[in-house]
């Protein structure tokens, strides 16, 4: 069988006497390429929150007191949002991914390891030119005709970076499972990882066409796309729902993975599990509409011409409720499982079930504002939305990274340390999110930061916005501190700290460079737990 | 006791294949979107009055003329090049690396073909990109298909060396490398269909 598997050469590489900067630029360590996109990651959600408070800040008195003159918020608008999505929430969820998938499914290595590093660095390249251009007023609507284009093309570059990572974790789903292991049998996390990457791999085509579109018209020609005001238009939909619970249906498996582990029990009917996730990726249809795919409900009559509102209602419901069904059908598997639960107090379980609520407080909220007759387009309300799944995705980041944690360096993060943040992170984005959807009501209008007035009451609800993405910014902060600390100086986790039943906690923590040492045959969907009866028989 | 050593790691299965078969599915979700967007542009011009045909959608520029001949070759062209990679796949099997390599020469050459019919047909044309929705939207599309197109002699080049390097046991490969350039054909073969005779 020939291949391009490297994972000799990957070892090699982190194990020579190599100056550590030049192992880490040069790596292709699927466990090292996923510290990578997650310690960025970690930055990226930093700098997208300070540009969030900052924004949220413009809104409190929006014909008064500016720190920012138009043009710019406009900008800040954008990068805030850049960073949140690209920046921050598919880069964690992505490197987490990268990291655990290949040691859940018992192989020495991702599949093609230097597309996944490769994609690695287009991804930064990509993300750090965008913000370049966007800081030199070329973001979507920017002033600056060349930092425009520069935007585009960096847009499509990091694009094209997180699509080489998804694909690594497609083929490594797909072709390197251990023996016994059908894709069925996989830990959810792998499952929703596979799903997830397929999903983005059938989606950001689309978002790259598009851009190129976007591109070669905006530079030359600007006959067709509505030159720098119409990018939004055309590819604002990668920064919107539905195609935000694309990028959390990996974290999705986190859930489903760690509940029963951390409540000591089984997860009840996995086959429905597996499903769930699978009706979340029908969000990819977004990416084919270019824009939000609503239902003009009219009021009584909506039985009137039947045949016209059927049209509207398939892909309205493709799109918009069926992933909803699927976030319900993972909340409702998770909240029967732990109803027969004995659950250990442990980080990763607040940070996973409060994360989940909130992404299906945003995929709900967002079926509503897809309603015309709720007359909630163009208002703020979307970004409640928004705000609901990104900060919900980033919590069940965040627990991921408490859980396999001592998998990624070693050390576990401290849990009376890591549970309070759980608990602020979940405030700071109810605060963060239901406040916009209640100032949409009102008609606060979306996209503008400054010289609007609406009917409610708009220093409340800004204030306490701003009030919520400091505090998550604060959150974040003392996480990665946590992280870091733990990372440096934490106590040594142990191989299996939560005993567990999936494979990624049958080798060392953290794992070495080919992961397992020994083969490991797989009877049932439980090999670890199988192994440990197997001692306990002995 | 005596203990044999850990059994190795089974070699993944196909990975090749599996990841072509993936990046094919991505670059035709690629090229869809791209034909979706032309699609909807021209369902969305106004009509105008053809001499010869009558009311015919006003979306490519009068003074353009489609150099078909070129076109249609460069389609015939695609097919050509299916039926060299798969003689290459046919050969390798049979352990016939004369024809192998062979056929793996003549995919190249007919693939170089392709990329000379396109640098034909932008010269005939000579649109000018500035010109309007229309031109700017045809060098993106067939930009982006030249792009493929340069990535799939590439994947031949390296296929070829492998093969030629390693004897007769990268046939996965060479299947591989065949499906990437059966992807090929059928995305031209819809560009073809779209951009050069729907206009």
């Amino acid at each position: 069988m020939t291949s391009t598997e490297t994972h000799h050469a990957a070892g090699a590489a982190s194990s020579t006497d190599a100056p550590a900067i030049a192992t880490w630029l040069t790596t292709a360590d699927h466990k090292q390429v996923g510290r990578l996109f997650i310690g960025t990651g970690l930055l990226g959600l930093l700098g997208g929150l300070v540009l969030a408070v900052l924004v949220a800040f413009e809104r409190i008195d929006a014909e008064g007191f500016q720190l920012l003159d138009s043009g710019s918020a406009t900008q800040v608008l954008s990068a805030a949002r850049l960073l949140l999505t690209f920046g921050a929430v598919a880069p964690l969820v992505m490197g987490l991914a990268v990291a655990i998938v290949p040691l859940q499914l018992g192989s020495r290595s991702i599949a093609f390891p230097r597309v996944a590093a490769g994609g690695f660095w287009m991804w930064l390249t990509g993300l750090t030119l965008s913000v370049a251009a966007i800081i030199g007023n070329g973001g979507p609507s920017g002033g600056e005709s060349e930092m425009v284009d520069l935007y585009l093309a960096a847009s499509v570059v990091m694009v094209l970076g997180l699509a080489m990572a998804a694909l690594s974790i497609a083929v490594t789903g797909l072709t390197s499972r251990t023996p016994g292991m059908g894709l069925l049998r996989a830990p959810f996390f792998s499952w929703s990882s596979f799903v997830g990457s397929i999903a983005l791999l059938m989606s950001l085509p689309v978002f790259i066409g598009t851009s190129v579109y976007l591109y070669v018209d905006h530079r030359y020609a600007r006959a067709a796309f509505g030159g720098n005001f119409g990018v939004n238009n055309w590819v604002g939909w990668a920064i919107s729902q539905p195609f935000t619970y694309v990028l959390a249906i990996p974290v999705l498996g986190f859930v489903l993975d760690a509940v029963p582990v951390l409540g000591r029990t089984r997860l009840v009917q996995r086959p429905a599990a597996n499903v769930a996730v699978g009706l979340v990726s029908v969000a990819i249809f977004a990416s084919l509409t270019h824009r939000a795919v609503t239902l003009p409900w009219e009021g009584d009559g909506f039985f009137s011409g039947l045949g016209t509102k059927i049209a509207d209602l398939l892909p309205f419901g493709l799109v918009n409720v069926i992933p909803l069904l699927g976030l319900l059908g993972v909340l409702g598997l998770t909240m029967l499982t732990l109803k027969s639960a004995k659950p250990m107090l442990a980080a990763p379980l607040p940070f996973a079930v409060l994360g989940l609520l909130m992404i299906l407080l945003g995929a709900a909220s967002h079926l509503l504002y897809t309603v015309e007759d709720a007359a909630l387009g163009g208002t703020i309300f979307e970004a409640g939305s928004y705000v609901a799944v990104t900060f919900g995705t980033v919590l069940l980041a965040f627990g991921g990274l408490t859980y396999w944690g001592p998998k990624l360096w070693g050390r576990r993060i401290p849990d009376k340390a890591a549970l309070p943040l759980a608990l602020l992170g979940f405030v700071a984005t109810a605060l963060g999110s239901l406040p916009y959807m209640v100032a949409g009501f009102a008609d606060q209008p979306a996209g503008v930061v400054d010289g609007f007035a609406y009917s409610g009451p708009q220093e409340l609800w800004n204030v306490v916005t701003t009030g919520a993405f400091a505090l998550m910014l604060l959150v974040s902060l003392a996480f990665v501190g946590l992280a870091v600390r733990s990372f440096t100086a934490g106590e040594p986790a142990g191989d299996d700290p939560w005993d567990g039943t999936t494979l990624e906690w049958a080798t060392s923590s953290p794992p070495p460079a080919d992961n397992f040492s020994d083969l490991i045959v797989v009877g049932s969907e439980y090999p670890l737990a199988d192994i440990k009866n197997q001692g306990k028989v002995g | 006791m005596l203990t044999l050593p850990p059994a190795p790691q089974p070699a993944p299965k196909r990975q090749v294949f599996v990841g072509t078969a993936l990046v094919s599915a991505a670059a035709t979700m690629l090229v869809g979107g791209m034909l979706a967007i032309w699609a909807q542009f021209r369902a969305d011009a106004p009509f105008r009055e053809s001499p010869r045909r009558g009311p015919i959608k006003d979306w490519m520029p009068k003074d353009i003329v489609v150099p078909e001949v070129a076109a249609n070759m460069m389609l015939i062209a695609f097919f050509v090049v299916c039926v060299m990679a798969q003689w290459a796949v046919w050969s390798a099997k049979r352990n016939d690396r004369q024809h192998a390599g062979m056929a793996l020469g003549m995919t190249l050459l007919m693939g170089l073909a392709t990329l000379n019919a396109q640098l034909f047909i932008w010269s005939q044309m000579g649109v000018d990109v500035r010109g309007g929705a229309f031109n700017s939207m045809f060098y993106a599309i067939t930009g982006v298909m030249t792009f493929l197109v340069i990535a799939g002699l590439v994947y031949t080049a390296v296929a070829t060396f492998r093969y030629l390097g390693r004897g007769n046991s990268d046939v996965p490969t060479l299947s591989a490398h065949a499906l990437y350039w059966y992807f090929l054909t059928a995305a031209f073969t819809a560009v073809w269909f779209v951009v050069y005779v729907q206009k």
